[in-house]
């Protein structure tokens, strides 16, 4: 988020799309709750079924799934033909007013940008760059068989304040949106046309005729993730809150609701194999030494001369030096280029859904499954259970035997094909949420530290404990044989009390970071001695004085403690800061970019609702939240407040290399959809998703027989693919069901809690009807057509399942695997089905 | 809320005169429950499972949201999911958390014959003390929300006791303290009484919702569970809750003058008792034969 869950009681006007917060997060769903309640504040809900949300709603509009980018492209041209945008935020805190190359083309007539070579299904984007001058050198050409490296960003960029100029952001967004009329929101979402001015109106109503005083949130979880093209969904609504000023401010934001008490923090931590913890970018094999490295991965401003920009990822080497010295220690040296050589040089992609098609086709032996059910979570399951039919080993941690570690006995494997099976499966029993301590960071970027409840039972382990011994036998064996290349395993810092378990509180204090030498900040004279925890990462050094094993969380546990623990209640400012209680990322800040809840004086928009603002007397920014900004920047030396954008603006234009797929949202049909894309039909689908090409991976079409449009979701009432185990839960909910519209019901002669069949050209999902009003049959570009769903919570491990009774294939056998090219994450939602009487 | 406010005013079955009777009362406690942002999480329903130590059910998939049909002996706090088209042609989810609604006068207590099986606290609490209970089941005629539920094993009559043990502690009742949302509240009759009608206003004047309201229907005397609706004019899409509920004419016809011949009588207690032994005592048995299904 880029706000927090206690600060959307700040808010005037929500749009929750793409998440379920009622069901999913009822507990932080009180603050939206809060923020009806004492501000009056409007609540949109747009959704392929009328939800939990929906039922404390002020509108809903049922949308068709995976098209939400024609729903908010159209409300990014409602707000631009109203005046509802925010002109003075837009033309100083955006790149709205820089200029574009002049070769950079928009998709209007074929549904591509400039630059698609369709033979390698990518982009060339070279043309998506600034007109300007200056910056960094030309990167020299490219090798034969290499792809050409991108441009840098022109030091000095082409500006125009008056948006005026035909190729500045601005007007490319506006010519870009103007095809999103209501009449193609409607052909291509299921919305009516009045439905849908009825919702931009109201959201966009806090920008009436430009005034700033109020602000409006957008809030969405996986809906919005979990399509082909579900990163420029994102940035769709991050234009438009950008375009209406709603970014860095109190009640505003762009604020993705992460699925579990942890997902934030594993993503901190490097959970994606394109980055290292504090997401700093992996080196790959281009990167021929350190130097090489780090002049990719660090960037130079790029901005209207007359501007500032921190660019406060010119500390990148900082970052990642004090990170190799956190792995390495005294082995990661100058000279050795702070053991570059010892990182893996990622080659290609080994995201999710690529590491199974791997698995699948033998390059991937084995796997060490802790915390989650990879058969369950799919997408395809039936592909991941073909995969591990073939791997050589798989290790499963795990408080319950589930459908990953008895993958073996998914229906439909018959005895003697189980003997055939190979893979030796190891379950180790692991400690429970309640049985471990740690830290745990939440969609609010708050890590905050939880103590041990109870002992792990019998004879399970913490997870970090089998983690560490599995490193130690390593190193052992390392240390025993040799082998091509010890030294990054033999060299790995490993100094716990108790190395093959360690303390949680070690790790947190080792990813905070250290000083290892006697330091002094020269402005204000504050030393620190060697040893002792740094304050934040504004300490950190690239000359290897300092080890943090990952720069956001740097303050996290500093010499004053464990600030993660910290459980002071209070709120000085009565705005939800609560600056006392655990302790957010970045710097202890609750609100990113909060710069942008200022006027260009450094003023608050809204007086009422002062997060940050320039103090004159003190000649810095104070305020109630940690200014996100450099604090003695005068407002006159106009700095931008996006200070991790090399521009220091907020970017409508995402240049170069930022996505694979544009440099704005363009709607692209779902991999499997009911039309063609009426924007471009000879364009439906996104251009550079890859589909899988294994006997496992079938892609359906309409004309295949597949017309209903199938999302899946959770229930409140249960968490994933694990309370399956517990009687309270399944008290609750006992058995899956298919929620359908009570017309396709109809057409079916089907009643509520008969069984139904839904089949997608993948494999089939049989359970109970539930015959619903909540989802509605839809006007699809004059087509109608049927929108249907299910939970995902059963399987064929749980008390039901294992009583005999309720056997359950999995949900995730029916989804398609292919993922959005730029996160990588799987298109969960919004596939092709059929559905019949079961 | 103190212990102190647990001293009885009511009693059922009883004839003579009631410790406490006319006691001023401090509080009368009620839960507040705004059904206009509840979400239907349930947290309530796990939460009344778990404080009360209640065994598991056996549930089965029907159609709904809904955990089970109705409550149970062994389930006292339901939420109840209808999906409503209003006449403009959108859709409203309702969702009411059922339970016991503490009536300030209890057609289960006016109709229980057993001396002490249901008393209601000078707070307004009635509460089911099972050891007095007989399983009669006449206390399921006397309510007009359908709430008391028969264990055929234990022939008891159970109900919401709107936790007790808690509320005598200066606790709010589980339900309440597990509510993620804010949408129930526990205080004083008054205080809820405040913030219910303030909600109700402001959905009125700000969210278009003309009808909103506060349902605390006079018939019983007002109820110790008031709902804020969006549409207070029909009660009956929240699951049925009656518009006007009263105690059934029978119950108080037969129950009131008893008493009053009691007390004019000067062995008024004698007669009252034997008169239950005589008209109701055997029929005990009956009806626990034909008493809820669901106790198990």
């Amino acid at each position: 988020m880029t706000n927090g869950w206690v600060d959307m009681k700040n808010t005037d006007m929500m749009l929750i799309m793409g998440g379920n917060p009622a069901e999913n997060h009822p507990c932080g769903f009180k603050w939206p709750v809060e923020a009806k309640r004492t501000r009056n504040a409007k609540m949109i809900v747009v959704d392929p079924r009328f939800t939990r949300t929906a039922a404390v709603a002020d509108m809903f509009c049922q949308i068709r799934a995976g098209s939400d980018i024609a729903f908010l492209g159209g409300l990014i041209h409602y707000a631009i033909e109203n005046n509802r945008i925010a002109k003075e935020y837009l033309v100083h805190y955006t790149n709205a007013g820089f200029i574009v190359d002049k070769d950079f083309k928009l998709p209007d007539v074929d549904g591509l940008f400039s630059g698609f070579d369709p033979e390698k299904q990518t982009y060339n984007r070279a043309s998506w760059n600034y007109q300007g001058s200056g910056g960094p050198p030309a990167p020299p050409a490219a090798k034969p068989g290499q792809p050409a490296a991108l441009p840098p960003l022109p030091g000095t960029v082409d500006f125009d304040p008056t948006l005026q100029n035909p190729n500045c952001v601005f007007q490319l967004l506006k010519k870009q949106y103007s095809r999103y009329t209501p009449e193609m929101v409607e052909r291509i979402t299921g919305i009516s046309k009045e439905q849908f001015l009825k919702a931009a109106d109201l959201y966009t109503s806090v920008r009436k005729d430009g005034d700033m005083k109020k602000v409006s949130t957008i809030i969405y979880a996986v809906g919005w993730t979990q399509h082909s093209f579900g990163t420029q969904i994102i940035r769709t609504a991050a234009i438009l809150q950008l375009v209406m000023g709603n970014v860095g401010r109190a009640g505003g934001g762009v604020n993705a609701l992460r699925g579990h008490s942890n997902i934030q923090g594993a993503t901190d931590m490097a959970g994606l194999f394109d980055s290292l913890p504090g997401y700093l970018k992996v080196p790959t094999p281009a990167d021929a030494s350190f130097a090489d490295w780090m002049k990719r991965i660090t960037p130079t401003s790029s901005k209207p001369a007359a501007w500032d920009s921190f660019n406060y990822y010119s500390n990148t080497p900082k970052f990642v030096v004090s990170f190799l010295k956190a792995l390495y220690g005294d082995a990661a040296t100058k000279q050795n280029g702070w053991a570059f050589d010892y990182l893996p040089k990622v080659d290609r992609n080994y995201s999710w859904v690529q590491m199974w098609d791997d698995m699948y086709n033998g390059s991937l032996k084995g796997m060490l499954a802790f915390g989650m059910n990879g058969v369950a979570i799919g997408p395809n399951s039936k592909k991941n259970i073909d995969a591990l039919k073939k791997a050589d080993f798989l290790v499963v941690g795990e408080i319950y035997p589930n459908e990953t570690s008895d993958f073996w006995r998914a229906p439909g494997i018959s005895t003697d094909e189980m003997k055939q099976i190979q893979t030796t499966v190891y379950n180790l029993p692991c400690a429970g949420f309640a049985e471990k301590d740690g830290s745990m960071t939440n969609s609010a970027r708050w890590v905050l530290w939880k103590n041990t409840a109870v002992p792990t039972p019998g004879d399970a382990r913490l997870d970090q404990a089998i983690v560490a011994q599995i490193f130690l036998k390593v190193r052992e064996l390392y240390k025993k044989e040799g082998g091509k290349f010890p030294d990054p395993i033999l060299n790995l810092t490993w100094n716990y009390s108790s190395p093959s378990s360690p303390p949680l509180a070690e790790v947190l204090k080792e990813i905070n970071g250290k000083a290892l030498v006697d330091l002094e900040d020269p402005a204000t004279k504050q030393q620190i001695k060697a040893g002792q925890q740094v304050p934040g990462f504004a300490w950190l050094k690239d000359d290897g004085t300092t080890l943090c094993g990952n720069w956001i969380y740097s303050g996290a546990f500093t010499e004053a403690g464990n600030q993660a623990a910290r459980r002071d209640p209070s709120d000085p400012s009565g705005m939800g800061v609560h600056p006392g209680w655990g302790w957010s990322w970045p710097a202890n800040r609750r609100v990113l970019y909060n710069r942008a809840s200022c006027d260009v004086d450094g003023k608050p928009w809204d007086p009422s609702r002062k997060q940050i603002w320039w103090s004159e007397g003190q000649q810095k920014w104070v305020g109630n939240d940690v200014p996100d900004f450099k604090v003695d920047s005068k407002p006159k030396d106009h700095m931008g407040p996006f200070i991790m954008n090399a521009e220091g603006v907020g970017r409508i234009f995402g240049p170069l290399a930022a996505f694979a797929d544009g440099p704005f949202p363009e709607y692209y049909e779902p991999t499997e959809s009911p039309i063609d894309n009426p924007l471009h039909p000879q364009q439906t689908h996104n251009p550079v998703v890859k589909r899988f090409k294994t006997p496992d991976d079938k892609y359906a079409t309409p004309k295949d027989g597949y017309t209903i449009v199938c999302t899946t979701y959770r229930l409140t009432e249960h968490y994933h693919y694990w309370t399956k185990n517990n009687p309270m839960n399944v008290q609750l909910v006992p058995e899956p069901f298919i929620e359908i519209p009570a017309e396709l019901a109809n057409d079916l002669g089907i009643h509520g809690g008969e069984k139904i069949k839904v089949s997608s050209i993948r494999g089939e999902y049989i359970a109970k009807a539930m015959v619903t009003k909540r989802i509605k049959p839809m006007m699809i570009d004059g087509k109608r057509v049927y929108q249907i769903g299910f939970q995902i919570h059963q399987g064929f491990r749980g008390i039901t399942e294992d009583e005999g009774k309720d056997a359950r294939t999995l949900a995730n056998l029916l989804t398609p695997t292919v993922y959005d090219p730029n996160a990588y994450t799987p298109e969960f939602k919004g596939f092709l089905v059929k559905v019949e009487r079961a | 809320m103190s212990q102190e406010t647990l001293r009885i005013q009511k009693i059922s079955g009883h004839a003579g005169t009631v410790p406490g009777e006319d006691t001023q009362r401090e509080f009368t406690v009620c839960k507040l429950v705004d059904t206009t942002t509840c979400i239907g999480c349930k947290a309530c329903e796990v939460a009344c499972v778990e404080w009360n130590d209640m065994p598991f059910s056996q549930t089965t998939f029907d159609n709904t949201y809904q955990t089970m049909p109705d409550t149970r002996w062994n389930y006292w706090n339901l939420i109840l999911f209808n999906e409503h088209e209003r006449e403009d042609g959108t859709l409203q989810w309702l969702m009411r958390k059922h339970q016991c609604m503490h009536c300030a006068e209890p057609g289960c207590l006016e109709a229980c014959p057993a001396d002490g099986a249901i008393v209601q606290y000078t707070n307004g609490i009635v509460d089911f003390q099972q050891d007095h209970c007989i399983g009669c089941g006449y206390c399921v005629t006397g309510c007009p929300f359908n709430i008391p539920k028969f264990n055929s094993v234990t022939k008891r009559m159970y109900k919401c006791s709107l936790c007790t043990d808690r509320v005598s502690q200066g606790l709010e009742p589980a339900c309440i303290k597990s509510c993620p949302t804010g949408c129930l509240h526990f205080g004083t009759k008054d205080d809820m009484k405040f913030l219910a009608e303030n909600r109700a206003k402001q959905l009125r004047d700000h969210f278009g919702y003309e009808n909103a309201g506060v349902y605390d229907p006079p018939g019983v005397g007002g109820t110790g569970v008031i709902y804020v609706l969006h549409d207070a004019t029909k009660p009956e899409l929240y699951g049925g809750l009656p518009s006007n509920p009263t105690i059934p004419l029978a119950v108080k016809f037969w129950k009131h003058p008893l008493k009053w011949l009691g007390n004019v009588a000067l062995v008024g207690g004698l007669i009252g008792l034997f008169a239950h032994y005589l008209k109701f005592g055997p029929k005990a048995h009956e009806d626990s034969d034909t008493a809820s299904k669901e106790g198990d």
